[in-house]
């Protein structure tokens, strides 16, 4: 299969188009395509219980799959480019991690009976407390390996360091589980299961501009990231700040993961797997290329597997965390074992 | 053939830090110059500190007392440094996907956009260094699919790509068979001389270095740098006492290491005038052999004369001399006789 760029764009392109109207037009009320269209682009159909549903659910989850694919993608190409490591993936940095103490932090605290009435009322995962929390843990577990970055000299140590955070901070959310109740532990387990609902309005908007920053600095790095990959005495001898590079980079990826975890939960494998897919399809380790390209189809993957999810027909919807990682990794597998193309590192 | 000193170093230190503590890896260090248009070759045993200096000229790692100066100047910056040096290191660049072609155009980095963005005139420099270092075959190739010497072929070409007066290289021979060293050496010989670049690589090929360099810097375990026309330390001696510290015989009258001790079986060699050759090559052999050649009359003798354009070795050990066609027979004889 050898396509020229330009149709491999155009294809992927359309590939996101199709996925993105799969996604408004499947769920537990399957609206037909032409409805959908007819509500997107004169925002009347015969149906206002289907005008409410797309309008007010599917666009903004639709778009939280896009914003999510993109900046999950784009942090596991930082990642893997920074640590010159093909496993890397967002979570190595424990910002994951520390969002999840936030959140744990709100939901396990000491059983307050005021703070779950809160969730509950205002709906699991889209909670504007629950958010806060969320983002407070990831900025602080952020703010500590940025202090921790700027006396490392090696990449490697940096890698290491991240990992020891992110267990520490696990651990920490671990003790706290096992001493609360079997009820918010499970209000604890269903935020960890991630979910792309929930988030509109005020918070769909912070979640963008967020996103939007955090790309915009992931893609003004590439020139970077490129003399990364030649190791770090290489990029020091072109001319590359290696710390200050550092710090942009991790900066970069903590605003992207930070916020979609805080606003969605944890959404595993993307991460890890898009930049792979991305280096297959266009064959070449040029961030310029990459960037795009890895939003492109971090964004076709989280939207199809958003529609997995609600499996058309069924009344209920799988947590999209799982089906990331259920539809996701074999996909991998399946790629690395018919092209060697993806020979990473 | 005083060429403008592109860097010069003043009481240069070079080490690293550890727990707070300065531990020098190199001995003294005299003021170092490099020039443009000349090859350096760093020698020295492991262990001498050959990297650190390098490294630290490079800017690489910091040196712990006094100064490079580049240009001019000292206390560039590593984006400023990165136009005056350009670096090939030991280290493997193993891929993320990169292509040779992707990987050399990189090394325009110091001098492209903030996008990394080219123009022509990189692109022209792009391609006179491919064919500088004759790696156009290689171009569409995975990095990760190189052998060593092409590897080493291709980071040379980045480091050409990078255009900078000088070009530092940490062992680049090392991994590459005999053939490519010798090219390699001959290509950067030639790059001192038509590009007028200044020159400095480390390496433990002490004959290719003797034959190629312009100037040596000899490093030892804890002792002074040495510098100078690599003729003028051997007939000083200094390679000779360097070597003899690390058990190592230097013969100045070859330019090579012997390998083999000095035996105690004592033999004569004479050599007729067309025999020099057959001469050097038999010396050799009874080396390996154990024996010690020495020039004295009333021991045993082997005398290399010519029969139809080819050498014969006559022995006489006392029984009035025996024939032999190749030098395999002559050793084969020799031990056959245990000589004292």
């Amino acid at each position: 299969m050898r396509f020229a760029p330009r149709w491999r764009w155009t294809g992927l392109f359309l590939l996101l188009i199709g996925a993105l109207l799969l996604d408004l037009s499947a769920g537990a009320v399957r609206i037909p395509l032409r409805e959908v269209f007819h509500i997107l682009f004169t925002s009347s159909a015969g149906d206002e219980t289907w005008q409410f549903i797309v309008e007010k659910i599917r666009v903004p989850k639709a778009c939280v799959a896009v914003l999510a694919g993109c900046g999950l993608s784009i942090g596991g190409l930082q990642m893997q480019t920074l640590f010159r490591n093909p496993l890397a993936e967002p979570g190595v940095l424990g910002i994951t991690a520390g969002a999840s103490l936030g959140v744990a932090a709100v939901m396990l605290a000491g059983g307050s009976m005021a703070t779950l009435y809160a969730i509950k009322e205002l709906g699991g995962g889209g909670s504007w407390l629950v958010t806060g929390a969320a983002c407070i843990g990831a900025a602080g577990v952020m703010f500590f390996v940025l202090m921790l970055s700027r006396r490392v000299r090696d990449n490697v140590t940096m890698l290491i360091i991240g990992l020891m955070i992110s267990s520490i901070t696990i651990a920490i959310t671990s003790i706290w589980q096992y001493f609360s109740n079997p009820e918010e532990v499970k209000e604890y387990l269903l935020w960890t299961f991630g979910s792309l609902g929930g988030v509109s309005g005020g918070q769909l908007l912070i979640l963008a501009i967020t996103i939007v920053a955090g790309l915009a600095v992931a893609f003004l790095s590439s020139k970077m990231l490129d003399a990364l990959l030649l190791g770090e005495n290489y990029a020091r001898s072109m001319g590359l700040t290696v710390e200050r590079a550092r710090l942009i980079i991790i900066c970069s990826t903590s605003l992207l993961v930070g916020s979609i975890t805080a606003f969605c939960g944890p959404i595993g494998f993307l991460g890890i797997a898009v930049p792979h897919l991305a280096r297959g399809a266009f064959n070449t380790a040029n961030h310029r290329i990459l960037i795009p390209a890895c939003c492109l189809i971090g964004s076709t993957l989280l939207l199809l597997c958003d529609s997995i999810a609600q499996w058309p027909g069924s009344q209920t919807v799988l947590p999209i965390n799982i089906v990331t990682s259920l539809v996701g990794a074999p996909i991998v597998i399946f790629l690395l074992l018919r092209t060697r193309k993806l020979k990473p590192f | 053939m005083n060429s403008t000193p592109l860097l010069v170093t003043r009481g240069l230190q070079t080490g690293y830090r550890s727990g707070g503590k300065k531990i020098l890896v190199s001995g003294e260090l005299p003021d170092l110059t490099i020039r443009a248009g000349r090859l350096i070759c760093l020698l020295g045993p492991n262990g001498s500190g050959k990297s650190t200096l390098l490294r630290t000229l490079a800017g690489l790692q910091p040196a712990l007392g006094g100064e490079v100066v580049i240009g001019g100047k000292s206390g560039l910056s590593s984006a400023e440094r990165a136009r005056q040096i350009s670096l090939v290191l030991t280290d493997r660049v193993g891929g993320s996907n990169l292509n040779v072609s992707s990987l050399v155009a990189l090394g325009r980095y110091p001098w492209s956009g903030w996008l990394g963005g080219l123009d022509d005139a990189d692109r022209d420099i792009i391609r006179r260094g491919i064919a500088a270092a004759d790696i156009g075959e290689l171009l569409e190739r995975k990095v990760h699919t190189l052998s060593d010497g092409e590897s080493q072929k291709v980071m040379l070409a980045r480091a050409l790509v990078q255009d900078t007066p000088m070009l530092l290289l940490d062992e680049p021979t090392a991994h590459l068979d005999l053939p490519s060293r010798i090219r390699l050496m001959r290509l950067l010989h030639q790059l001192a001389r038509e590009m007028n670049k200044g020159i400095l690589l480390s390496t433990h090929e002490l004959d290719l270095a003797l034959q190629v360099a312009d100037e040596v810097w000899l490093l030892q375990n804890a002792g002074p740098l040495h510098k100078g026309a690599p003729e003028d330390l051997v007939l000083g001696g200094v390679f000779e006492a360097a070597f003899e510290k690390e058990d190592v015989d230097f013969d100045r009258a070859t330019g090579v290491f012997r390998i083999h001790r000095e035996g105690s079986r004592r033999i004569r060699l004479i050599v007729t005038a067309t025999g020099a050759l057959a001469a050097f090559w038999t010396r050799r052999a009874l080396q390996r052999e154990g024996f010690a050649v020495v020039d004295e009359e009333g021991g045993n003798t082997i005398v290399i004369g010519e029969q139809g354009g080819r050498p014969i070795w006559v022995l006489d050990a006392g029984d009035g001399g025996r024939q032999y066609n190749s030098v395999a027979d002559l050793i084969e004889a020799l031990n056959h006789l245990r000589l004292p």
